[in-house]
């Protein structure tokens, strides 16, 4: 059983900053609009959370800092998208690239250098409980803040009103502009939560999941996370199970390979993928889901008729 | 002007509701309001009327809010007012019931309705309420329903109680009517009368020119964006009101001589077909026979499976296991799908234009050669003959008055109106053999309408089988010779529009199909609908 603690302990890292970055573009589709720019705003966050804190040494300063940046990402993308128009696929897919360039363009200069990884939480006595003192109350701090998000997400949604006007904005723009809302505001307020939550999960990827700079380091994190998006049909609650579900898929290849299995790690590393394709696919073909949770107006630009 | 002025005296000089003073707002490329000044008084129901186009819808938006006009001003009792957003129009006192309702479909009633209110801060009491605004005004409504479950009359009835909920001193409605059954009509009326009495001002805005005369004291008319006139409703006709609204002098579609009836050449038996879509309405057993030389219309409200039965006749939706269950001239079509049908002689114009029946993108020449390169020959060994394609094009822009450019104008640069001429024309000048056509002059203004209904006859007059699918009961007591009403996906018995009253097409709509479908003779029914005539 020895094995079980460490193995829960990388489901949850493994996890977090899908959650992260999930619930973040979860607000964004919420109020229509679609950013496929995760990935990039994920990168950019990771670089300039990792570059603060190796030149400052305050990881709070660093984690401020990739916040800042995934908000910055997102104003470019809610710029283009939501003041000039333009296509929300093909600006996202744009945003990621150049993402990636960006970050590995500043991140040169940071390869190989080396910081703490952020402390985990420790309470005399009770962080050294066998086995739930370190899954409960060993963790870093944006751990918990993932799964505080997740939730504060799941009440906004439910029961706000601000929650309310966001998804009627999804739902159904002309309407919600008719009666008074604006919409282009809303969205792009949903639009930087959702940068900044990517930043987050970009700071979380350098600062503790592996506390260094290596290229595109997210490696495909910030696509789950979009994926993870419709996965749970646009629900908080299936957003938790379905992030966890997939850190244990990920986790899986790792722990498969340190116990000899011989399955290819190339099968392994796809499986998530696989996963989120046969998901896709099988959430797609009950469209009562879909069209009960998916907002309606989902990547469709929006021009005020007179 | 009389009216107006008539009016004015009469209250002396007790400040108006709504006074709007030479309100004008331009966009590029058009004037929308043009120096527009009438007033409103508390208790009045005014109507607002003009074709499409005219200016009502900007004026509406400039009242609640969402417009800024460039100049004029609006005075809110006696005082000067800027209504920056509907925020502030509801504020005031303003409530709007929208022409294309504002809801929010996958939301309940109760969230829609705080959706609109400037300060909801316990949904408990917003449902307390809505339940008793509902009571007070005999608007029933379940407050935790999903939208989507509810039918058109239902969410219309969520606007209404929104306003009401606001307690509004001046009520906008905009074309409340276009989906509601007689009956829901006169429900509505009663209410509105009932919230005059209490003082509140309505302004209606209609082109359903005997509600108008039926509900309203007082008629503005809007042309091109100008006041042209005023006028008591009460006493002016339906038809004089059109002409006002239409500069013009108003021709009644000619129906011609009595036109003697040919083989059925549309033939519908037991058409059941499940609806894939989400919210869509099955068919259940629909059977019609169509002669040629007949105009059959469909009537019933919005929904009821008049898009399935359409999609069903075009071959939008195939049907496999049923071949016989739609034949074309004799020869069973189910299982083909639109272009086999088209060879055959049947020809399709959906309710919607952009989109469905044109592409909005391609110009008028490209979509005249979509649905007629066959018929007219219009492409030779797989490439297109420009010349031919741009003549039939010429042809029906010629032929039916369709106001453009020209035909290398995009579809989606005209009107509705002159688009919808187009697309018809395109249809009529194949020369169909069977004609399906869906809400023929849905947005279009009278002129074009009246067009539009003289083609239809005098397509049937040589032999066509006309089949068409309307909400808009006036249409199909003008150009019809039977009608059938369809209601949750199922179909009444045809009958002759000569000895069918209004009251029993809305008792129909209403869903008391029932009546008939125990074989009852037809005249059942004819005795339900005039005891509720009588009532």
């Amino acid at each position: 059983m020895e094995w079980l603690v460490p193995f829960i302990l990388t489901v949850i890292t493994a996890s977090t900053p899908l959650l992260l970055a999930a619930s973040g573009e979860l607000i964004t589709e919420k109020s229509g609009v679609l950013n496929l720019g995760v990935e990039g705003m994920m990168l950019v966050g990771a670089i300039a959370g990792f570059a603060v804190t190796a030149s400052s040494g305050s990881a709070i300063l660093g984690i401020v800092a990739a916040v800042i940046a995934g908000v910055l990402m997102s104003l470019i993308f809610a710029f283009l998208t939501l003041t000039l128009m333009a296509n929300q696929v093909a600006t996202g897919l744009a945003l990621t690239i150049f993402g990636i360039g960006f970050s590995a363009l500043v991140g040169s200069k940071f390869v190989g250098f080396a910081i703490e990884p952020l402390p985990g939480l420790s309470i005399p006595g009770i962080s050294a409980i066998p086995v739930v003192g370190p899954i409960l109350f060993g963790q870093d701090f944006l751990v918990y803040l993932s799964i505080a998000a997740v939730f504060g997400v799941g009440w906004f949604l439910a029961k706000s009103r601000a929650g309310l006007v966001l998804k009627a904005v999804g739902d159904s723009h002309h309407s919600a502009h008719a009666i008074g809302y604006s919409v282009i505001k809303i969205r792009y307020l949903a639009t930087m939560f959702g940068g900044a939550m990517a930043g987050l999960a970009g700071a979380y990827l350098s600062l503790s999941y592996t506390p260094m700079w290596a290229e595109n380091m997210t490696a495909g994190r910030g696509w789950i996370a979009l994926a993870l998006v419709v996965f749970a049909t646009w629900r908080p609650g299936r957003l938790l199970a379905g992030a966890y579900m997939f850190g244990l898929i990920s986790v899986m290849q790792l722990h498969a390979q340190g116990a000899g299995i011989h399955v290819p790690s190339q099968f392994m590393s796809m499986l998530p993928y696989l996963a989120t394709i046969i998901v896709l696919v099988i959430i797609s073909s009950d469209r009562a889901k879909i069209r009960l949770n998916a907002p309606a107006c989902i990547g469709q630009a929006f021009r005020p008729a007179h | 002007m009389t009216g107006d002025a008539g009016a004015e005296a009469m209250k002396g000089n007790a400040p108006a509701q709504l006074e709007v003073r030479g309100v004008t707002k331009a966009f590029p490329g058009c004037l929308a309001n043009d120096d527009i000044s009438f007033r409103i008084e508390p208790g009045e129901i005014h109507a607002l009327l003009g074709e499409n186009g005219a200016g009502k819808s900007t004026l509406v938006k400039i009242i609640y809010g969402v417009l800024q006009a460039d100049q004029g001003d609006l005075i809110w009792e006696g005082k000067p007012v800027t209504i920056h957003s509907p925020h502030d129009a509801r504020e005031m006192g303003v409530g709007l019931v929208f022409q294309h309702f504002s809801l929010f479909e996958t939301m309940t009633v109760l969230e829609n309705i705080a959706l609109a209110m400037n300060d909801v801060r316990d949904m408990a009491v917003l449902r307390q309420k809505v339940i008793e605004v509902e009571k007070t005004y005999g608007l029933p409504l379940d407050p935790d329903r999903h939208v989507y479950t509810l039918s058109v009359g239902e969410r219309q009835r969520i606007e209404i109680v929104r306003c009401l909920l606001q307690n509004p001193k001046l009520l906008i409605l905009d074309e409340p009517t276009s989906v509601l059954t007689p009956q829901e009509v006169e429900k509505l009326f009663e209410t509105l009368r009932r919230l005059a009495d209490e003082g509140c001002a309505i302004l209606y805005i209609s082109h359903k020119l005997h509600e108008v005369k039926a509900l309203c004291q007082r008629a503005t008319v809007l042309r091109g964006g100008k006041v042209v006139g005023g006028c008591d409703p009460r006493e002016e006709t339906a038809k004089s009101m059109a002409e006002m609204m239409i500069g013009q002098k108003l021709v009644a579609p000619d129906r011609g001589k009595q036109r003697e009836f040919g083989d059925v050449r549309l033939d519908v038996t037991d058409l059941s077909l499940i609806s894939d879509e989400q919210f869509g309405t099955h068919l259940k057993n629909i059977n019609l026979q169509v002669r040629g030389g007949e105009i059959m219309g469909v009537a019933g409200v919005a929904g009821n499976g008049q898009n399935e039965l359409f999609q069903a006749l075009a071959g939008e939706t195939e049907h496999e296991a049923a071949p016989d269950s739609i034949k074309i001239d004799g020869k069973s079509v189910a299982h083909f799908g639109p272009r086999r049908r088209r060879r055959l002689g049947a020809a399709f114009v959906p309710e919607e234009r952009n989109g469905h029946g044109a592409v909005p993108d391609m110009s008028l020449s490209e979509n005249g050669f979509l649905t007629a390169f066959r018929r007219m020959a219009l492409a030779a060994r797989g490439l297109i003959r420009e010349v031919p394609t741009r003549s039939f094009a010429d042809n029906i822009i010629k032929t039916f008055d369709v106001r453009t450019t020209g035909s290398g104008a995009e579809a989606g640069s005209l009107s509705g109106g002159n688009l919808q001429k187009f697309i018809v024309g395109r249809e009529i000048l194949q020369d169909p053999g069977v004609l399906v056509i869906s809400q023929p002059t849905w947005g279009v203004d009278a002129g074009a309408a009246s067009a539009i209904h003289q083609a239809l006859l005098d397509l049937a007059a040589k032999g066509t089988a006309v089949l068409v699918i309307s909400q808009d009961l006036d249409e199909i007591f003008a150009i019809c010779d039977s009608v059938v009403v369809m209601s949750e996906g199922k179909m009444s018995k045809p009958r002759p529009m000569a000895d069918v009253s209004i009251e029993e097409i809305g008792l129909l709509m209403g869903g008391l199909h029932d009546l008939e479908a125990d074989a009852t003779p037809a005249n059942d029914t004819a005795e339900v609908g005039g005891r509720v005539g009588q009532a």
